[in-house]
């Protein structure tokens, strides 16, 4: 190759990079009225037709192009939404269900600070299954025997009384609702203080009667029923109630007048909202008031 | 270089561009447009030799920078660049391999959106390297890859009764000359 060839080359590269140099100098240091930027204006509005014309001749592979692209981003994007939704829907059941767990946490130790039920050595445990037949009116927890938990041990919600625990592993536990065809407290009306004794209606699911009550006449619609805490005997074994008293069973929602005293039947509802538990406390020292009284 | 090849290249140029800002640029695949300019360039340095590569990268680069109201002469030195260089490795190694024209591409495509990067940046536009901006110059080169067989047989398919020898029997030539490209004998 002679050197001709050689220089003239060279020369060629190096003229137009200076001529790019220049170009890029003078472009980047005139005004936007400058001759640079007028050229190119100019320049431009001669290409603007040519371009213009260009994109409507080439719009249909564009389109077509653009259609394959908005296909596949439209699947993708599906997905991705479809996925993002799934997440969002699972983070709101779990942040729902929290929250309301969060609120019974609360009101449970609202209970036990207000309500004096701390003394009593309550449990917190979580509602794990429950059984499905209205014939069992039963369901389980996440705390056992040790944890504390014993047979016949009150089980309360931050609302009232719940039921009580009917038997007991290691790890969980079995609460007998107070619905349960086998369930009964002594209680006794707050307002009017009558005593008696709460059970299930039989045959009316969800529905409470306090029963045995002396003078039935003188409970009142919309009286509330606490647990009486009653005992015959100042030593602890012989406690015949196993619930503390003043636990809030429900209110008298209705009363049946028969002809005679015996036959009115004060129908109660629960306090305890019994379809919805998801967090309960077992008080698993429920005598330590008896015992604090008891000793000398 | 005759005129009539000059006139084929001023063509090719003139279309491409067009076609590169009217069509290709407004479809993104893998999230990117492909970049036509950079490959057309490579392509006709590589196909004609660093003189015409330079020169069509010069023209095709202040094409596009004023089609686009862009700063003159940032495209123009990098085209210039990416032109002599494919010229030059047509004529100092005249490689036969058929994927040739691939590496080449990505070379150029690669010269060409880094050097544009670093221009910008030294011209003092305000903008932080970030990795979007690095995976959109990485997809550019890709996709600019997979283009640049395809572009490169367009253009030898435009220029080849103007090439100084049909590139398509370099091959057979390589074994019988040495591997000399008949450019260098220019």
């Amino acid at each position: 190759m002679s050197d001709k060839v050689v220089r003239r080359r060279r020369a060629v590269l190096a003229v137009l990079v200076l001529l790019s140099l220049f170009l890029l100098t003078a472009y980047f240091g005139e005004s936007s009225n400058g001759t640079l930027h007028g050229v190119q204006r100019g320049a431009m509005e001669v290409l603007a037709p040519i371009q213009e014309g260009a994109n409507r001749a080439l719009k249909p592979f564009r389109d077509l192009f653009g259609w394959f692209g908005d296909t596949l981003d439209a699947k993708s994007e599906r997905d991705k939404l479809r996925a993002e939704n799934d997440k969002l829907r699972n983070e709101l059941i779990q942040a729902t269900d929290e929250k309301r767990q969060l609120e019974q946490y609360k009101g449970l130790a609202q209970q036990n600070e207000q309500g004096g039920l701390s003394h009593y050595q309550p449990v917190s445990a979580r509602v794990i299954a429950r059984s499905p037949s209205s014939w069992y009116q039963t369901f389980q927890i996440n705390k056992g025997s040790s944890d504390g938990v014993r047979v016949d041990q009150p089980v309360v919600n931050d609302a009232g009384l719940v039921g009580k625990v009917k038997s007991v592993s290691d790890g969980n536990a079995v609460v007998m609702l107070l619905t349960d065809p086998e369930f009964g407290v002594s209680a006794q009306a707050l307002e009017s203080g009558e005593p008696g004794s709460v059970g299930p209606a039989v045959g009316a699911p969800g529905d409470l009667r306090f029963e045995l009550v002396p003078n039935a006449k003188n409970v009142r619609k919309g009286e509330h029923i606490i647990t009486a805490g009653t005992s015959t005997s100042s030593r602890v074994s012989d406690l015949r109630s196993l619930y503390p008293r003043g636990i809030l069973i429900g209110t008298v929602k209705r009363i049946e007048t028969g002809e005679g005293e015996l036959d009115r039947v004060i129908h109660v509802a629960p306090v305890a909202d019994l379809h919805n538990l998801d967090v309960v406390e077992v008080l698993t020292e429920p005598h330590n008031d008896v015992r604090a009284q008891a000793t000398p | 270089m005759s005129p009539q090849a000059a006139g084929r290249l001023a063509l090719l140029g003139l279309l491409g561009g067009i076609v590169e800002l009217t069509t290709v640029s407004q479809i993104s695949i893998f999230g990117v447009p492909a970049d036509l300019t950079p490959l057309l360039v490579c392509s006709v340095g590589f196909l004609c030799g660093s003189v015409p590569g330079a020169v069509f990268g010069f023209c095709l680069g202040l094409f596009v920078d004023t089609a686009l109201l862009q700063t003159l002469g940032v495209n123009s030195l990098l085209y210039t660049a990416v032109g002599y260089g494919a010229g030059r490795l047509r004529e100092l190694r005249d490689p036969a391999h058929a994927l040739a024209p691939v590496a080449v591409g990505a070379a150029a495509t690669a010269i060409a959106t880094i050097g544009f990067s670093l221009l910008q940046f030294l011209l003092g536009v305000e903008a932080p390297v970030s990795w979007l901006l690095l995976r959109q110059i990485l997809m550019t080169i890709v996709l600019n890859t997979l283009l640049a067989l395809p572009v490169y047989m367009v253009c030898r398919r435009l220029l080849a009764p103007f090439l100084p020898d049909d590139p398509r029997r370099r091959r057979r030539r390589a074994y019988t000359t040495g591997g000399l490209s008949p450019l260098s004998k220019a």
